[in-house]
């Protein structure tokens, strides 16, 4: 039962990181959306290696590697964000509507 | 084993090298980085041709547990293409990118960021583990990206930025298909999921999976990213993107739907991605047709290129994997890699040659340059060959190869793709070299040294040497194939 509740969760964060992704341009609020997504895909994971007899520990390790590639996206395209807002103005991608 | 590891360690030890050492050893120490990796890629090579598909499990823990490398034909393959590549465009860098020319910025940061690209196809190329393709994947997508912002311009930044967008998207696609998978399997190594008993997740795990790789290999409609972001970066980089980036999550596509789950392919989903990659072709070439700067032309050809490689789905993938002509298909769809790889490259530099030489790539101010540039000009035309797959290059063995399997399978609308691309590139390609073998106009381009006129020139010339000794590299790619297309024409 509570590994359902932890699947449930996850694909919820799922799908607000998909929301996120799509109904905003602002490119920091898209990457916590992609963080979400991430996060997300890590509970479900985690939820899903834990059935059957004892723990495995598989999808542990592949969480951690997991969560810290996503760490090094982030922060490669936190710097992108920056270098873009200094250049431009604007954390906007240029064809796109700035309502953050 | 020693070479498979050297093969994988070596350009991570250089790239590391190449950012902790001063300024004056850089250079060098990433040019010995990139002989030393040449010299493991051979030496890998050799020992695949003598003995077969070579196997390591990382710290003696066999799958599932651990994780296992095989570097077989194609692997094998992709890493010497990738070598020769990552050889020319360091040997064009060190004069191109130097900080005298290009700035600290990037005198700085193309060695690593290329050294630690290497390493991480080099990765993707023999992993067989899902997720450890994913963790490759990532490594490439974020060095990529990097080497997109490199010049530090406002468009160069936006460009990687929208690259980078696209990429995580197809990151999370691929990575929800093996969460699914492992959720059903339990194992996520290629070889076991191949004798899995099929579970009734699977085709929304293969599913998730594509999406996500068919993001990343920027094919027909997921290519929007591409054109913007490989123009954007300096030459070079422009080069290692377009030959060698996509080229990763095609490998890791070819490996899942033809030794992980095979026998999920169905002549619909088969039928779905050719007929996008014939798009893309299509699509590709007309929007190459309307540019005007000449690593637009050549960015867009990348997509139309890339969409050939997806007739191998219902050449030889599916019921038809075990038929006569799977392997000829198969063999064209990996020639076709290796055969754009050399010969984009090439181009890539060749247009970096003439951005140096007269600081532009528009098609007008290009008129006549190859009066003064005549090596690059012949290194241009003979990468063009390729692309339309003219006799004897490469290009031509991998299409003769696909409409053959196309013929002989009875999927005879397929050949038409191959046949309307040659003549879509020809037309694409017509308007560029029209401009360089203008005779009208009298240049005077700043001087470019001998050394670095040669490289583009020794890259085409390797992907039409290709073509005409096809035979090696044929067998040489037969390898470790799966078993069920074991059995070639």
């Amino acid at each position: 039962m509570n590994l359902t509740v932890f699947a449930l969760t996850g694909a919820a964060l799922v799908g607000l990181g998909v929301y996120g992704l799509i109904a905003r341009v602002h490119m920091l609020r898209r990457i916590m959306a992609f963080n979400l997504i991430g996060s997300g895909l890590f509970l479900f994971f985690g939820a899903a290696g834990a059935r059957g007899v004892g723990l495995d520990p598989i999808p542990q390790a592949l969480i951690i590697t997991g969560i810290v590639v996503a760490l090094s996206a982030s922060a490669l395209a936190v710097g992108l964000v920056v270098a873009l807002a200094r250049s431009s103005g604007t954390a906007c991608l240029p064809d796109e509507a700035g309502d953050t | 084993m020693t070479a498979l590891i050297s093969w994988l360690v070596l350009p991570l030890f250089a790239a590391l090298a190449a950012i902790a050492l001063p300024s004056r050893a850089r250079l060098p120490a990433a040019l010995l980085g990139v002989g030393l990796t040449v010299v493991a890629s051979i030496w890998l090579t050799i020992e695949v041709w003598n003995t077969g598909a070579v196997t390591v499990s990382l710290g003696g823990w066999r799958p599932p547990i651990g994780i296992a490398l095989r570097a077989d034909g194609l692997g094998a393959a992709l890493g010497v293409m990738t070598a020769l590549v990552m050889v020319a465009v360091a040997l064009a860098a060190r004069h191109e990118l130097a900080a005298k020319v290009a700035g600290p910025r990037i005198g700085f940061g193309f060695w690593p960021l290329m050294l630690l690209l290497w390493a991480a196809l080099n990765a993707v190329y023999v992993a067989r583990d899902l997720f450890n393709l994913y963790v490759g994947l990532e490594l490439i997508t974020l060095t990529a990206v990097a080497l997109v912002a490199i010049s530090g311009k406002a468009a160069a930044i936006a460009a990687a930025l929208r690259y980078l967008l696209f990429a995580l998207a197809g990151s999370l696609l691929y990575l929800a298909g093996v969460v699914l998978t492992y959720a059903a399997h339990g194992t996520l190594d290629i070889s076991l999921l191949a004798a899995r008993t099929v579970a009734p997740g699977d085709a929304l795990a293969l599913g998730l999976m594509t999406a996500g790789l068919l993001v990343k290999t920027a094919l027909f409609p997921f290519h929007v990213w591409l054109p913007p972001a490989h123009s954007a970066a300096p030459a070079p980089a422009s080069a290692l993107l377009s030959a060698l980036v996509p080229k990763a999550s095609l490998l890791i596509l070819l490996r899942i739907w033809f030794e992980a789950m095979p026998e999920l392919a169905t002549p619909m989903t088969q039928s779905a991605l050719a007929s996008l990659g014939a798009l893309a072709v299509i699509w590709g070439g007309v929007l190459a047709l309307l540019q005007s700067r000449l690593k637009l032309i050549v960015a867009y050809s990348t997509v139309a290129q890339l969409g050939y490689i997806f007739l191998v789905f219902p050449l030889a993938g599916g019921d038809g994997a075990a038929q006569p002509w799977a392997a000829g298909a198969w063999t064209g769809a990996i020639f076709q890699m290796l055969a754009h790889g050399l010969a984009k490259a090439a181009m890539f530099l060749a247009a970096g040659i003439y951005i140096a030489a007269i600081g532009s790539d528009r098609l007008g101010d290009m008129r006549g340059l190859a009066r003064a540039l005549p090596m690059t000009g012949f290194a241009f035309a003979l990468a063009s060959i390729t692309l339309l797959g003219l006799p004897p290059s490469a290009g031509f063995t991998a299409k003769y190869l696909m409409m053959t399997a196309a013929f002989a399978s009875g999927q005879w609308a397929w050949a038409l793709v191959p046949a309307g691309g040659g003549l879509l590139a020809a037309a694409y390609l017509y308007r560029p070299l029209s401009a360089i073998f203008a005779r009208d106009t009298a240049l005077t381009p700043r001087p470019i040294p001998w050394a670095w006129q040669t490289v583009p020139l020794v890259l085409a010339a390797l992907s039409v040497a290709l073509g005409l000794l096809s035979s090696i590299p044929f067998e040489f790619l037969q390898i470790g194939r799966p078993e069920q297309a074991a059995e070639g024409l």
